[in-house]
Parts: C-alpha cells; structure tokens; sequence
C-alpha cells in the first residue's frame, strides 16, 4: 500500500524519539531528517537508520519541495513560526511539536479530523496538555467542566532547555488546550519538575469542577477515555480511583513512556510524540483516500 | 559578632504571604490594611503580600484565595508610607503577566522562587523583574536537600540572569545552624551580589539559623510576625528584631511597634497555635515542604491515615515545593497498604 511522505525537523530528542516511532507506521514513509548541526546525535541515528539527512534546517525543504507531504516541526517555537509560513506557501500540512501555539490544536484521543484538509497547520499543545485534555474532556462530556485545573509533574532531566527557558509557554499553552480543546469554562495549568534520582515517571492531575455531579457516569466515561488513549500511548494509566468531594472530580494520573529513544519516565517527551504520530497518520490516511478518489475519477 | 558584610540588613515581613497558608488563602483586604499599616509605622522594610504560593497559587491544588492577590496587593501598596510590597513568584505557577499586574499596581520586589536544583526556570522572569524596574531576587527553596556546592551552582545561575541576591530558602524548616553557617559563607564567596536567608521554625532554630546567618553577611533577611508562616512558621520578626537590638544592631524598626502590633494585630488572625506540635516537628525532621502540613492534615482525616506516615513517605520520595497533589496520592496508597494489612 501506498504511504504519504514525511520528513521531521529539528533532530533532538523530540525529533530523534519521533524517527523511531514512525519506523513502525503503515501509512507513513519517513523520508528525511533535518537538522541544523550535522553531527548532532539524531542526524547521526537517522543516517546509520539510512534515512536523507540535511543539516541546512528549512532550506532543505525549499530545495526538496516536492520530497514530502507532511513535516512533523520538533524545533523550537520561535523556529516554528518562520518554517510555518514556508511550509504553507508550498502546501505541506505542518505538524507542529512545538509550543509556538499557531495552529490548529489537536489532541487525538478528543479531537475529530476536520472535515476538509485545508488545515496545513497542526498544533501538539503541551505534554501536560496531552496527558490531561483528555481526561477534562471525559468528565466535560458527562458532567459539564465549570473549570478545569490540571498540575503536571515531570522529571527534571526530561526537561531540556527550550522548555525550561519558556516555562510560562507550558502553562499558557495548556491552559488554553483544556479550555479550547478539553472543554472546560475555565482553566488553569502548573507544571513542577521534580529532580529525585531515579527520576520519577511523569505524573498528572486534573481537578474539574463540574455542574452536573453524577459519579457513576463521570468513572466511566474516564475508564474508556483511558483506554481510548491507550491505543496511540500504552503506559497511560489511573494512579488512583478518582476522586470526589463536592463537585470537585480529581484525577491521578502516571504516563509511562514507550522508552523507543528516551528512558521511559519521560512520559512526557514519550506522549507528545505518540500523539504526533497519531495525528500525522490520521491525516495521512484522509489524503491516501483522497488521493485513491481522484486517481479513480 | 562581627558581620561579615558591609551593606545594611533588609527585612522582609513574610507573614501576609506565607501566612496565607496558616489562614487557607482567606486574607480580607481589611486584615492586610490592619497588619500592612501597623508594620509601615513600625518601620518593616518589605512587606510580601501573595498568595502563599505566589502569584497565580489561588488553585484547587494549593487553596484558593478569599480574596483576589491583586486586590490585596493594591490595598497593601496604598497603606505603605515608607516600607515597598514584596511579591513572590514562583515559575511554573505563576506567569510574567501577574507579574506585571502586581508591578502595575506598585509592588516593588518580586522574590523569583524555584527548587534548588532547578534555578533556570527563572531567567525569563527575573529578566523581566528588572525590566520592569523592580527589584528582582532569586529564592532558592528546599535548600538543605542539595549539597552546599550545587546551591553555589545554581546562585550563580540567578545571579546570571540578573538577580540582585540570593536566599537561601530553608523551605522544610530542616537546617541546623551549623548547615545555615555553611550554605550562607559559600554563596558570599562565590557571588558578587547579596544573599538572603529565609527560614522555618519547625525544628525551633529558626532565629537562631538566622543570626547565623547574619553573621556571615547575609543581608536580605525573612520573618514572620508571630511565626505566621507555614508549618511552625518563620523567624519569629519581632524576637529577631529584639535579639539584633542585644547585640547593637539598629535596623529602624521599632521592637515595641513590633510587639503591640504582634499582640493586638496579627494574632486575632492566627486560628490554631503556630507552636511547633508533631505535624510541623515532622516537616523539619523529615525535610518536608512546610506548606505540606495542612493538605496532609486534611488528606490524613479523608482517607483515615496518620498526616505524619503522609509527611515522612513524601520526604522519602523527595517530593518538591507545589507537589501537594502527591499528598494524595501517598495518602490513598497508604490507605490501601493499611486495609490489606487489616
């Protein structure tokens, strides 16, 4: 079967633990690696992968500009801004790891495709957003999420310097994922690094406040939100029962990573690429059934 | 004692921030005006008004404030004749646009408070502070649990970024004066610029660890009037004010001012005992996050267990400042252990 093309930009750990993700899909072909300094540990994977390797960042797009279909951008904000604008005048849907928050956001266990694929730009939020969004969803869909609170808590080395520079990106980001995506009226959003050795696998916890208490209904529709999850992040699970008081709801949650390049407590670096690659190969399968349409017309 | 600095002692009165704790973030804007007028006459030079968490704490997993942190700041400001308001931001919690409320409201220091291995959470904000035009200090927390040489390393990150001192900030109330006496004679060592000390009397050295601190130069110094602070509280202000006062050092504040407005003031607000009892005994003694204990008293009384088996667990795990969601996590883990055990 045909697969539509793909390249990644930015070739950290991001970048790097994506690559081995995506070695296992079936409706994308990883083309290129793109980074900016060639002797960077990822380039240097992605040649041994045999992988095309570039070491001239977005220019190597430009050049190559028929080469792919989708770039998954794992640079930095700032970075993602220019690649954004050059990824769209040539048509390439961008699937952005970033926090520069320009596109569409997206998280795959709650958001639906969109019903026409004109969206070129595609927004990952936070991990803390990943890890959480879904959860506020299921509680909003059953019992109406006044406001939404969710505390991400990961281990200091899995914090690299882009986030620890732009720490209020995290919060205001994901703050606006669980009010835009996850559905709550209100939200808010910390994040805590923890710098115990061993380090800590990444924990999460949502509080909703809700309008329409009904206990039995909230625990279930959690449960199979966990399990929808499970399908694109495996190590996802409740730490404890949720919890009820008044109308509050809360929620425990643990991420343990798949450890495809990272060591799995990064839960965090490991749920953002998963989703990722969820996305990209959701949009992958519209085009290849677009592109099947207008073969046979 | 000799003073192993040259510049004068600053004190900054915490008892409207990290009392916030004491009161479950219930100030009114009556209470701040009382206690931030009565301290402007007697002389404080900082007063800190925020949520106990900083700005941005008002949350369901820290408590939420009574009062907005913006409304108290801006009554506090508008009481002060001399004295600025201090504000604390903790990174991660609070953003650079409560900073910028709180600066547009005339609050002139911001403490930028991270853990104390993780101090370059704070260059955007400490960048920012100085940007615009306050005071802009690195609060370096849960001090004791790092070696002396790591903090050095990390005061040296804030001082980097812009920041115009350090504190060493005894967040679990755990050091000993001889660990205070260390920690303070390294950072003036290795930096050029002040450093602070802030402390927690749960272990009942809290004055003591703090003229040692002055001791050896450090000059941007915290107290709580009455210990209204969290866990057993802070350096009691006015006995430290008092104990300066025996040994010659004059800072400008008033000692009966201090006392009358500690007595008639402050304490109405106090709603238990800040004595250390075994809850905060168990914070200093297990090296915990002194804003932990209420949240382990309340998780304690919900899931039937000892608030003291929750403490001394989270310091095992090393569980940082603001993880108070951890509380009840171990709390129901516990529970769990204690039923199969039955």
């Amino acid at each position: 079967m045909a697969k539509i093309k793909a390249a990644i930009i930015g070739s950290g750990n991001i970048g790097t633990d994506l690559m081995y993700k995506l070695e296992n899909s079936d409706v994308i072909e990883l083309i290129a690696m793109i980074g900016i300094e060639s002797d960077s540990d990822g380039l240097q994977r992605a040649k041994q992968k045999g992988y095309k390797v570039f070491s001239n960042g977005i220019q190597a797009i430009v050049e190559n500009p028929s080469m792919v279909d989708i770039v998954f951008d794992a640079t930095s904000a700032k970075a993602h801004v220019h690649n954004a604008e050059i990824l769209k005048e040539l048509g390439i849907l961008a699937i952005d790891l970033t926090p520069a928050a320009i596109g569409h956001f997206f998280c795959p266990a709650v958001s639906s495709l969109p019903t026409s694929l004109d969206i070129m730009n595609v927004n990952m939020i936070t991990c803390g957003g990943q890890a959480t969004i879904p959860i506020v969803h299921a509680i909003n869909q059953v019992a109406d999420v006044t406001y939404g609170e969710i505390i991400a808590t990961i281990s200091s080395l899995s914090a690299g310097p882009g986030t620890r520079a732009n720490i209020d990106e995290f919060t205001i980001t994901t703050r606006r994922g669980i009010e835009e995506v996850g559905g709550a009226d209100k939200g808010k959003a910390l994040i805590i690094l923890n710098p115990a050795d061993p380090p800590i696998l990444m924990r999460d916890t949502v509080y909703c406040e809700v309008k329409n208490m009904d206990e039995a209904a909230i625990r279930k529709s959690i449960k199979e939100m966990v399990i929808k999850v499970n399908e694109y992040v495996g190590g996802y699970r409740l730490r404890q029962e949720p919890m009820f008081e008044g109308n509050c709801v809360t929620v425990l949650i643990e991420v343990e990573g798949a450890g495809d390049y990272f060591p799995p407590y990064a839960g965090n670096l490991d749920i953002m690429t998963a989703a990722a690659m969820r996305v990209g190969e959701d949009f992958a399968r519209r085009m290849l059934t677009k592109n099947m349409i207008e073969t046979t017309i | 004692m000799a003073i192993n600095s040259g510049k004068p002692i600053l004190v900054t009165e915490v008892c409207l921030r990290d009392g916030s704790h004491v009161v479950a973030h219930q100030f009114t804007v009556d209470q701040v005006r009382n206690v931030t007028r009565a301290l402007d006459d007697a002389g404080m030079h900082y007063i800190e008004v925020s949520h106990g968490d900083g700005l941005g704490g008002s949350t369901l997993q820290y408590g939420k404030s009574l009062v907005d942190e913006m409304t108290l700041i801006e009554a506090a400001v508008d009481e002060c004749e001399n004295a600025k308001v201090a504000v604390l931001l903790i990174p991660g919690i609070g953003t650079i646009n409560e900073l910028k409320q709180a600066s547009d409201l005339g609050a002139r220091l911001v403490r930028i408070a991270t853990h104390a291995t993780e101090a370059n959470v704070s260059a955007q904000h400490i960048n920012k502070a100085r940007e615009l035009g306050m005071e802009s200090l690195g609060f370096l927390m849960m001090a004791h649990s790092v070696p002396v040489e790591k903090l050095v390393e990390q005061a040296k990150l804030m001082e980097s970024y812009g920041a115009e001192a350090v504190y060493v900030t005894d967040s679990a109330g755990s050091l000993l004066p001889h660990e205070v006496r260390e920690r303070i004679k390294a950072l003036r060592n290795s930096l050029d610029i002040e450093v602070g000390f802030h402390a927690h009397n749960n272990l009942s050295v809290a004055v003591a660890n703090t003229l040692v601190a002055i001791e050896e130069g450090a000059t941007r110094i915290d107290g709580s009037v009455r210990c209204l602070g969290a866990g057993a509280g802070n350096t009691q202000t006015e006995v430290l004010i008092a104990a300066l006062d025996r040994m010659n050092i004059n800072l400008g504040i008033d000692l009966y001012k201090m006392m009358d407005l500690a007595e008639d003031i402050v304490g109405p607000l106090i709603p238990g005992s800040q004595e250390i009892r075994k809850g905060s005994l168990v914070l200093g003694y297990a090296g915990v996050y002194s804003s932990f204990l209420l949240h382990a008293e309340r998780a304690g009384a919900r899931f039937g267990v000892d608030p003291r088996d929750i403490l001394i667990e989270l310091g095992k795990m090393k569980a940082v400042g603001g993880q108070e969601d951890m509380i009840l996590d171990v709390a129901a883990e516990i529970a769990k252990r204690d039923k199969v055990r039955v």
